[in-house]
């Protein structure tokens, strides 16, 4: 009997739940969820001073320009079209299927594979030069800016279908960097016009 | 009495409650980040159909583009405004503030450096442009145009 009246009693645990739920509080309006996404870019770099200008310039058909205005009009080659028009036509510019004189030119390119084979694929030197003027709206310009991310991400896509049989998301780093250098996304952003001039 | 007494329902123990509020705080744990800075500017991402996820968040510094908060608007106007870390700037501080940001990063990881750029989507290209061409000229060429996915037009 001394011996039961000794045993310590039980600790009250009701208020661990009072506690638990505090501590997922703090962490609900202390944190943010992981969202973040994007359009990946990179900006082309400053050129050097000495630099003569006629060394960058591509040729007139590796170009393909893509223009918009301040009233969110595209003009792609002198041409205004749709932007629902302008996957088809930018992809049609990068791919040149049937080689033609105004159209990108292609460089064989040898690419070495993971096994360490090479691989000989005509990588197109085509240009797509995006440009903008200064009351362009932001939307706009991400809405064209995912057109021809699309533009690249489906040729990847039909790439990597072709050559490893696998979609480009399921294709190992190795595997993808072959890809990424066979079509290289190759969009240019230029300073923006001067909304007078034209 | 005895019988009346067994009738009475009992009550449900409430033992496992915090096992539960345990698991949901683990969840938002592991899945969340801290908040790192008072967001001063209104923006709304535009829609983008092909995102990609920003890997690693210590190596992403944030430009805010917008319009000014409606208690600060009193004080900045209604034009937007580009924030860096906690204050609004112009787009002349981008170079330092990239400096300072690559200063915190490990030698080995400044060249993974991105730089995430969340404009409002009513923005202009004119301060988007300022802000790419101070980004060159500070050698940060990764950029991220933030957006929001959608599913398309």
């Amino acid at each position: 009997m001394a011996g039961n009246k000794r045993k310590t009693p039980d600790i009250n645990a009701s208020s661990q739940a009072d506690i638990a739920f505090l501590l997922l509080v703090f962490f609900l309006v202390a944190t943010t969820m992981n969202t973040d996404k994007g359009i990946s870019r990179v900006l082309p770099p400053i050129p050097p001073e000495d630099v003569k200008v006629e060394d960058q310039k591509q040729k007139e058909r590796n170009v393909l320009l893509v223009f918009v205005n301040g009233a969110g009009q595209l003009m792609v080659a002198d041409e205004m079209i749709d932007i629902r028009q302008l996957k088809d036509r930018a992809k049609e510019f990068v791919l040149n299927v049937n080689d033609d004189e105004s159209m990108p030119e292609k460089e064989d390119e040898e690419i070495e594979m993971p096994d360490g084979s090479k691989w000989t694929y005509p990588v197109s030197k085509g240009v797509i030069s995006l440009q903008t003027t200064r009351d362009t709206g932001y939307e706009t310009y991400i809405m064209v800016q995912n057109e021809l991310t699309r533009v690249f991400n489906e040729i990847r896509e039909d790439v990597s279908m072709q050559k490893f049989g696998k979609s480009f998301g399921e294709l190992a780093e190795d595997e993808r960097k072959v890809i990424t250098t066979a079509v290289p996304q190759k969009i240019s952003e230029a300073e923006p016009r001067k909304a007078i001039k034209k | 009495m005895k019988k009346k007494g067994n009738k009475e329902l009992p009550a449900i123990s409430t033992a496992s409650l915090p096992d539960v509020i345990f698991m949901i705080l683990f969840f938002f744990m592991v899945s969340t980040t801290m908040r790192e800075q008072e967001v001063l500017v209104r923006y709304k991402l535009p829609n983008a159909t092909e995102v990609q996820k920003l890997e690693k968040k210590s190596l992403v510094s944030y430009i805010h583009i917008g319009v000014p908060v409606a208690h600060m608007q009193a004080r900045y106007g209604t034009a937007p405004k580009i924030q860096l870390n906690d204050t609004y700037k112009t787009a002349k501080d981008i170079g330092d503030f990239i400096a300072a940001e690559r200063d915190q990063l490990n030698e080995s990881d400044r060249a993974q450096m991105t730089t995430s750029i969340k404009a409002d989507k009513e923005t202009k290209m004119g301060i988007i442009t300022d802000v790419k061409q101070e980004l060159r000229r500070a050698n940060a060429l990764k950029i991220s145009y933030a957006a929001v996915e959608s599913e398309g037009y």
